[in-house]
């Protein structure tokens, strides 16, 4: 089989997956929905791995399948394709492999679940979105398949639709992201308007010819280039959730555990980092939409990770987290660093899906229970998922040694960082010192979050067993309140599977370990995490990377900043593992040295703690202005345009005058009889009058 | 003083007047009106007769007879329909009696 034939059904392998367990999933049973799914989605994995294989230390040459017209119009030409080169490759082998991991997992996780054959043929669906996005050799279909993992993702979001909080999510995330959605197919217009293409082979080569283009505007020179990278990065915003936009990210986690996986943390928010990469020809001649890119993802590595420090939800510091290292890729792609950023999209799939799996591991162990304060001591119980978590948590925070090694996050973390402060001293990127402090104290909180979940999940005393069998009874009520925890112990949700009953609510909590269909897919990724940054450091961002990325990258000459990155000082290279070290001395000594002193400061409350565990009071300022804007226009159309303008000039307006008149006519209709007689007489009084005057004369 | 022509029709117009407004004056009584009518018609009859003899012409007494007769009809139908109202209505009060108000 050549490399046309295969890519071709690695990528549609997962929609005949989901063609056959969404349309027939009933007929053939939950089993069968599922191996079918899960088969052809680990097919799609393993063409995933050859195509990358052959890629990294093969001689294999970027190559574009065309399949079959899109739109045809004028000189709007978009075709169905599959565009195979060193960026696509590595979003392949990411998408598959989560994807497929995911779904194994998935069999353990939703065991209980009721509707199997929809969730899975939603996850075989949006793997192929995601498989159609990275393979895109146009805009148009990068557009498309940007859409399909935003339906996939809200489908999957509001799974468990019965559930208020999950469906308000799920719109959430659905009406937030079309706000970057609009501001990417703005960005796709531009392009086109400028170029007359949107097929990037032919668009890339010509961005060189109108670097300097632009208009003049309130005494202003605007460019062209910018403005076009700008609104671009509008979308990324929205499907990375970047600041501003990254609103909906937490609350989608009211999204099975699996999903959180696949979906918020590996893949589909990655997205957006996956095309500013892809798009680093434009970006290296928009220096003004790079530095926006920079700022904001700076801001964002910052903010997601305070508000990580304060969460109690498991799975919310998880998302905070994942917001906060897309913060990172962005502020590497903005400083131009495009192959650190990827090569940290790729490390970070591995460590984050396995933290999401893991703590999916822990909220099934414990049914369902999603707060970290009603956990702790579970090492004993769950002695699988603690190793892979910790093994994951040191991933994550990117633990190593300089010039020795260490976890895949060493690598990607620190080549980001190193490139940051590369690029300020380069001269390459104005915000380049900005991100590198933000880059390094963001490392110690995420050491310090991180390593706080653990302790808090693992270690300590175990609080479920002093409230056991009590807070059973309530936890439906006011944690899930609070944490918007899994609803499957939760009598909202219809739910009456009898597996259900051994779980909760009967006697007293007792943790237990997951089935090993979930642990499995745990210790792959695992090894993910430890490896992946050894093994691919030089390939991504070492010494064979001009070999790796083969032109998929664009690197303006002026652009050494990758470069430079390996001949930092060597304070640089040393400091986010020093911060990294007292985020988590800092983390033990609060949460296993001190115990109680978090719970008593969280009691005390203060400004600070209200800020951050309110999520800078985001939802608030988005409530107030745009909602109740939102709302505030809709009442004045609703109330003035339409039932005073238009209701009361027409319709109502017409039948008011009618029934005005009538009023007056009905006045004669007394229905009494002499009062007709009266008229009568009146009547023909006047008659005879007019008759004989007028007859007389 | 001859009682001539103008002295009957000005009875006659008496009559008519107080007819008339025993109908429209009237809101208590069903039968009230039915008695104004029959001042009302017996008024046309004062004035065929008058002018019968004023012309020398017997058409007129002919049609004052024909009036008599369609008045007794008249009497009849409309103390019977007042039967049946007040049956029905349990009351014969004009001003209650509007049930074609608009």
């Amino acid at each position: 089989m050549d490399y046309q034939t295969l890519v071709i059904l690695g990528v549609f392998a997962p929609l005949i997956g989901a063609a056959i367990a969404g349309f027939f999933g009933r007929r053939i049973g939950n089993t069968a929905s599922q191996a079918v799914t899960t088969g052809l989605l680990f097919v799609s994995c393993i063409v995933a791995w050859i195509v990358f294989g052959n890629w990294t230390w093969g001689e294999l040459e970027p190559f574009t399948v065309t399949l079959a017209p899109f739109i045809n119009v004028g000189d709007f030409q978009s075709d169905w394709a599959i565009r195979i080169d060193a960026l696509s490759a590595t979003m392949l082998v990411v998408v598959t492999t989560v994807s497929s991991l995911v779904h194994l997992y998935s069999w353990g996780y939703m065991a209980e679940d009721p509707d199997k054959p929809r969730f899975f043929a939603y996850l075989s669906l949006f793997t192929f979105a995601m498989l159609a996005l990275v393979t895109a050799a146009d805009f148009m279909q990068l557009f498309f398949g940007w859409e399909g993992v935003g339906l996939a993702s809200y489908l999957l979001i509001g799974f468990w639709f019965k559930k208020p909080t999950a469906s308000a999510a799920a719109i959430k995330a659905f009406v937030v992201n079309r706000v970057g959605d609009f501001g990417f197919a703005l960005g796709i217009i531009t392009v086109f308007w400028m170029f007359g293409t949107i097929q990037f082979a032919e668009l890339f080569p010509m961005i060189a010819s109108k670097a300097g283009t632009g208009w003049d505007f309130i005494g202003y020179r605007w460019s062209a280039l910018d403005l076009a990278g700008f609104l671009l990065f509008i979308g990324a915003m929205g499907k990375s959730a970047q600041f501003f936009l990254h609103t909906w990210l937490p609350d989608a986690m009211e999204g099975p555990t699996p999903v959180s996986a696949l979906i918020h943390a590996a893949t589909m928010v990655t997205a957006g980092v996956y095309m500013v990469c892809l798009l680093s020809p434009i970006y290296e001649y928009a220096p003004v939409a790079a530095g926006i890119i920079a700022v904001i993802g700076a801001i964002t590595a910052m903010f997601a990770a305070t508000v990580g420090l304060m969460q109690n939800d498991i799975k919310r510091v998880i998302a905070y987290s994942t917001c906060s290292q897309l913060g990172y890729m962005f502020f590497a792609a903005g400083v131009g660093a495009y192959q650190a950023a990827m090569f940290h999209l790729f490390t970070h799939a591995f460590f984050k899906a396995l933290l999401f799996l893991g703590a999916g591991s822990v909220i099934h162990g414990m049914h369902h229970e999603q707060d970290m304060r009603k956990m702790g001591g579970l090492w004993k119980l769950l002695p699988v998922t603690y190793a892979v978590m910790t093994i994951g948590t040191i991933a994550i925070t990117g633990l190593g040694i300089p010039g020795v090694g260490g976890f895949a996050g060493f690598y990607s973390k620190d080549s980001i960082i190193e490139s940051a402060y590369a690029a300020a001293m380069t001269g390459h990127s104005p915000f380049g010192l900005f991100a590198f402090f933000i880059g390094i104290v963001a490392a110690g909180l995420t050491a310090y979050y991180s390593w706080r979940l653990v302790f808090m999940t693992f270690h300590n005393k175990p609080v479920w067993k002093d409230e056991g069998a009590h807070h059973q009874d309530d936890h439906a009520t006011d944690a899930q309140l609070e944490t918007h925890s899994e609803p499957l112990a939760d009598d909202a949700h219809a739910h009456d599977d009898h597996a259900h009953d051994e779980h909760a609510h009967h006697g007293p909590l007792k943790p237990h370990e997951s089935p090993w269909v979930m642990l499995v897919p745990l210790i792959v990724l695992s090894i993910g995490a430890v490896a992946a940054g050894l093994v691919f450091a030089p390939s991504f961002i070492g010494d064979h990377e001009h070999h790796f990325w083969r032109g998929a990258i664009f690197v303006a000459e002026a652009n050494h900043v990758l470069h430079e990155s390996h001949y930092v000082p060597t304070w640089v290279k040393w400091s986010p593992l020093i911060l990294t070290l007292i985020g988590t001395a800092f983390a033990f000594w609060i949460y296993v040295l001190k115990e109680g002193m978090a719970k008593r400061m969280a009691d005390r409350g203060g400004v600070i703690h209200g800020f951050l565990y309110n999520k800078w009071y985001f939802d608030e300022l988005y409530a107030f202005v745009f909602v109740r804007g939102a709302k505030g226009l809709g009442d004045l159309f609703w109330k003035v345009g339409d039932v005073k303008v238009i209701d009361g000039g027409g319709p109502n307006g017409v039948a008011w005058l009618s029934r005005r008149f009538a009023g007056g006519l009905a006045r004669f209709q007394s229905g009494q009889v002499y009062f007709y007689a009266f008229v009568m007489l009146i009547g023909l009084v006047g008659f005879l009058a007019y008759a004989i005057t007028s007859w007389g004369a | 003083m001859a009682v001539s022509l103008a002295h009957y029709l000005a009875v006659a117009a008496i009559l008519f007047t107080i007819g008339v407004f025993g109908i429209f004056v009237n809101r208590k009584n069903v039968i009230i009106i039915l008695m104004s009518i029959e001042l009302i018609l017996l008024a046309v009859n004062i004035n065929f007769v008058a002018f019968s003899a004023y012309l020398n012409d017997i058409q007129g007494q002919i049609m004052a007879m024909f009036v008599l007769t369609v008045a007794a009809a008249e009497a009849a139908v409309g103390l019977a329909i007042l039967v049946t109202f007040f049956r029905n209505r349990g009351d014969i009060a004009v001003d209650d009696a509007s049930v074609m108000k608009g």
